[in-house]
Formats: structure tokens, sequence, C-alpha cells
């Protein structure tokens, strides 16, 4: 059965692609092509990252209505954003180099996200969700340092910060892309090493450590892979909170398996089936200019809706 | 044999455990008994390293417990918690599986495949072997469970209040399964008991706790009297006699 729905899930995968590329195609092909699967990269790379990246922090949490967004990563990056914003001007942060910004944002997320779990979890009786909760409660400082900060700014850095912080698929630098590329596939090759650990640390809070599964450690490096992922997505794209959770909670109902050998690919297909699909949707079909964004943010905040209530009715 | 000297805990600054001392010698099945808050749970969470060991000293078969690497101590001990969570989509199966992971981390070998059926056979899984622990009853579900951590082929098992929930036809058919296999294949287990009437029927040994030391150690024939319950448990409940075991009349 679920070797039947992987072919399926792959089939729609592949259908929605070669629409993307080619429905509604004037001109050249080989610059649609180009321009266009640049772009269709981009909305794999981005639904398989986030998508991964929303799985794995519900596999060490243990909870799956838990986003990776939730600990405030988004927020950080936002902070990052609008202070080089504030200190530089919006002229200064234009012209910053691409690479660059990437990996600072990437270094600043991944060492605020290893230093949280350290200082909290050095003590052997703390747990995860304490962690979680103390990320939560940062994000809300994140970003109310960040609207005092946009009031202080003028209007014109306000202009260039706000475009830069909602996320878009339309312009990604292809350098950029190249490098995410790269990384995010070392990831999940890594991530596919230990998919039988995964499924171990799933199992909670002790049975791991009787399996001699070393929790601790597997949680920790589990955040740093997490961190790559929400952080290559989010320099590359920006913020898109919610995606995460539309994909893990479809995936969850379509892959009846504990094995994150099936999980994990599952969501990345499906990832790439929901932003691929979405943008297609929209655009060729509806021609719409509707950020992409806003459709996926507000889908993802309903299935959320629905899972809490859910949750509480039973 | 695992041996516990002066083994001191603390929680928010109060005493869970003060000095204690305790020999579990290999073989048998031995139940920790004693009110609520006497820190058996906390004991057998430290000798299985789900905390660190604050004072004192804990050593399996005269290896120093801090000294264990995870992979030999998941070889060497099993532990199951009180609480297990119900709501997993895995398939009984897949759980036993799971046991194997300190000897193969998640690939199967035939020698595995073998254990997992014994044990899916010793614990009379069979039929239920596909079916996904969310739509198990509870005794099903601790029946699972229990056969996941024996498929783990550890010497030493811990269980925590395995009978929590369980109505007693499960209670009985568990620990009778438990004692039977420890016998069968020389198995250590550590058993945290409420009731006191299972520890007398089922145990080779008792181990009677009461604000986080010991109180009392023996034979359940030797330790479980009127005084013995009124001392530990502070209660006066009659101690009646049936086949040769102690009873509590409740």
């Amino acid at each position: 059965m679920l070797r039947r729905r992987f072919f399926w899930l792959l089939l729609v995968l592949v259908v929605v692609s070669v629409l993307f590329l080619t429905l509604g195609a004037k001109g050249s092909w080989g610059f649609t092509l180009w321009f266009r699967g640049q772009k269709l990269a981009s909305l794999l790379l981005i639904g398989g990252a986030i998508s991964t990246a929303t799985i794995l922090f519900q596999t060490i949490t243990h909870n799956r209505i838990l986003t990776p967004s939730i600990m405030g990563f988004d927020a950080l990056f936002l902070l990052i954003l609008t202070v080089m914003v504030f200190g530089l001007g919006a002229g200064g942060y234009t012209q910053l180099p691409k690479v660059w910004l990437f990996f600072l944002n990437l270094g600043v997320l991944t060492l605020a996200s290893v230093g949280l779990f350290a200082l909290l979890l050095k003590d052997q009786s703390s747990d995860l969700m304490r962690m979680v909760l103390t990320g939560i409660i940062l994000g809300v400082m994140f970003r109310s340092l960040s609207s005092l900060i946009q009031r202080l700014i003028d209007p014109s850095e306000f202009a260039v910060l706000q475009s830069a912080s909602f996320a878009r698929f339309n312009r990604v630098d292809a350098d950029l892309l190249l490098l995410s590329t790269g990384l995010v596939l070392v990831t999940w090759i890594c991530l596919w090493t230990m998919r039988h650990r995964l499924d171990i640390l799933a199992l909670g809070e002790v049975l791991p450590v009787s399996l001699g599964a070393d929790p601790k450690r597997g949680q920790l490096v589990i955040l740093m892979f997490i961190s790559v992922l929400v952080s290559v997505s989010t320099a590359l794209v920006g913020p898109v909170a919610f995606l995460g959770l539309l994909v893990s909670s479809l995936t969850y109902r379509l892959i009846p398996s504990w094995h994150h050998g099936h999980i994990l690919p599952a969501a990345v297909l499906i990832g790439g089936i929901t932003l691929v699909g979405g943008q297609l949707v929209l655009e060729r079909i509806l021609h719409l200019e509707t950020p992409l964004a806003v459709v996926v943010e507000c889908l993802g905040g309903l299935v959320f809706l629905f899972l809490i209530l859910r949750k509480g009715s039973t | 044999m695992i041996r516990i000297r002066n083994l001191s805990h603390q929680i928010a600054g109060h005493d869970i455990l003060r000095n204690v001392d305790l020999d579990l010698s290999k073989g048998g099945l031995t139940a920790l008994v004693g009110p609520n808050g006497a820190g058996k749970s906390t004991l057998l969470s430290l000798v299985a390293r789900l905390a660190a060991t604050q004072s004192g000293a804990i050593e399996i078969n005269g290896l120093d417990l801090k000294k264990i690497s995870h992979g030999d101590l998941a070889q060497l001990l099993a532990i199951l918690p009180q609480v297990l969570t119900s709501t997993h989509r895995i398939s009984v199966q897949d759980l036993v599986g799971f046991g194997r992971y300190p000897y193969s981390h998640g690939r199967l070998t035939s020698k595995d495949r073998q254990v997992i059926e014994q044990v899916l056979a010793s614990f009379e899984l069979e039929g239920i072997r596909h079916r996904f622990l969310d739509t198990l009853s509870g005794g099903q579900r601790q029946r699972a469970y229990t056969a996941m951590a024996w498929a783990q082929d550890t010497e030493y098992l811990l269980l925590d209040e395995p009978l929590n929930n369980l109505d007693i036809a499960a209670s009985r058919s568990l620990m009778a399964r438990l004692k039977r296999l420890a016998e069968q294949e020389r198995r250590t287990i550590v058993i945290v008991l409420h009731d006191i009437n299972y520890a007398a029927g089922y145990a080779d040994h008792i181990v009677a706790m009461k604000a986080g030391e010991i109180v009392e150690a023996g034979a359940p024939e030797a330790i479980v009297t009127e005084a013995f319950l009124s001392r530990v448990f502070d209660t006066e409940a009659q101690v009646t006699h049936v086949a040769g075991r102690p009873l509590v009349v409740v």
C-alpha cells in the first residue's frame, strides 16, 4: 500500500512540475525553461526543506502540532534583517553581497538554536518542552524588538524591510540556489543515514535511553539540521511558518508509518507538490498576483486550528 | 548483580532518596514496594540512568554505571516507564523490532528476526502483530511494550508499575508470564508494584521503601506481616496465608 502511495505522490509531483514548466509558455523555449526551471528548483527545495525540518521538530518534541517557527526561528530572522537595515540603511543593505548575508543568517540561526539547547539542556532534569516554551518567549521578544526598531527607521527603509520580510518565491538568486541545494542535499543524506535512530528518538523521553539511542545528543544533532534547513529556506525566500504544518499533517494522513525512511521522503514529495502545485494554480490557472506564501499560510493556519480543535474535542 | 551504595537524590531541594544501600542479585523477580512518594520510581530511573546520579554509586556486574557507554548499557539493562504513549501509530511487530535497536541499529538481521518471532510467540502477540498500538486495549498495549523490552535481550529488566490501568486478568497473566520467562531465560526483573498482593504472589524477593529509604528486604513469606504493613504503609490490615503465600486482606 505504501509503495503505491509513493508512486502516486511521485507521479503527481512530476505532472505538476511538467505543467509548471510548460503551461502557457510563449516565445523562446530555452529562456522559458531556464527561467521557470530555476523557479521550480527553488520551490521544490523550499518545500522539501521546510517539510523535513517540521517533521524532525515534531519527532524530537513528540508533538505533532509544533513547528520550528514556534521556537522563534522566523522571528530571529526578521530581527537580523531589521537590525541590518537599521544599521546599514536601505542602500547599504541592498548592496550587501547575497552569499555573505546568506551565511550570516545561517550562522546566527544555527548558533542561536544550539546555544538555547545547550543552555537549557545541560541540566539533565530539564526537558525539551521547557526549551520550546523558552523559544516561544524569545520569539515574542525578537518580534517586539523588531517592531521597536521598525518604528525608528525611516519609511523608505521600512519599505525595503517589508518586501524582504515576506516569503517571495519569484526572485531567487541563482548562486544562492546552488549553494542552498548543496546544503540541503548534504543534510538529507545525513538524515537518511540516521533514519532508524529517528524512529527510536520519536518514542518519547525514556524508551530512547533504554534502547541506547542517547536522546540528548540526538536532539542536539537534529536541532542543528533543523536550523540549517530553516535558515536555508528563510534566507532564500523568507519566512514560511505554516507550510510545514500543512505538509506534515498531510504526510501522517497519507503515510501511516512510524518509519522515517517512509515519512521523510513522503514529506519532501508532498512539500514539493504543495508549493509547485499551489504556484501553478495561482499563476497559470487563476492568473492571480497573490503571493503563494499568503495562500499557503492561510491554509496552514486553518489546518493548525483544525488540529487544535480536534485535539480539544477528543 | 546491581550494587547500590550510599545513593542519595534530591529533586528541587527535597530528599527523594537517602543513603540507599541495596544489592540486587542475579536472577528472579524482585518487587519494589512502598507507599506513594517513597522513591521507588526515582531509584529505578537512577539505575537505568534516566537521570544522573547525584551522590553515591551504582555498579552493574562490577562496572561503574557512569562509565558504561549508551550502547553497552542498552544491551545490559532495559527499562519500561510508567506512562506509555497510547497514540503511536506503530505496529506491534515494528515495536518489538525496536527492541533490537541496541544490536542492529534498525537494520534487522536474521538473528533479530528470529528473536522477534520468539518474543511475539512468548507474549502471545502473533494474532495482533500487524495491529497499530492505538487500536489495542490497555492490556495488549502493555504486553506489546513489555515484549519490546524483552526483545532487547538484556540481563536486567526494570519495569515501573506495569500493572497500572490493567484489569485483574491482564495483571495476572502479565505477572505469571514475567515470572515464567525470568526463570526460563535466567533474567533479572525488578518491578515497581503498588499492590502488595501481586508482590507477595509472584515475586521471589521484596524490597520495601519508605520516605527514600530501604526499610525491609527479603522473601515474601518472611516479610509480609501485619507489623510490616503498619510500619511501611501505615495501615492496619490482616494478613492470612493461602497456599504458602501471604495474602493481605483488603
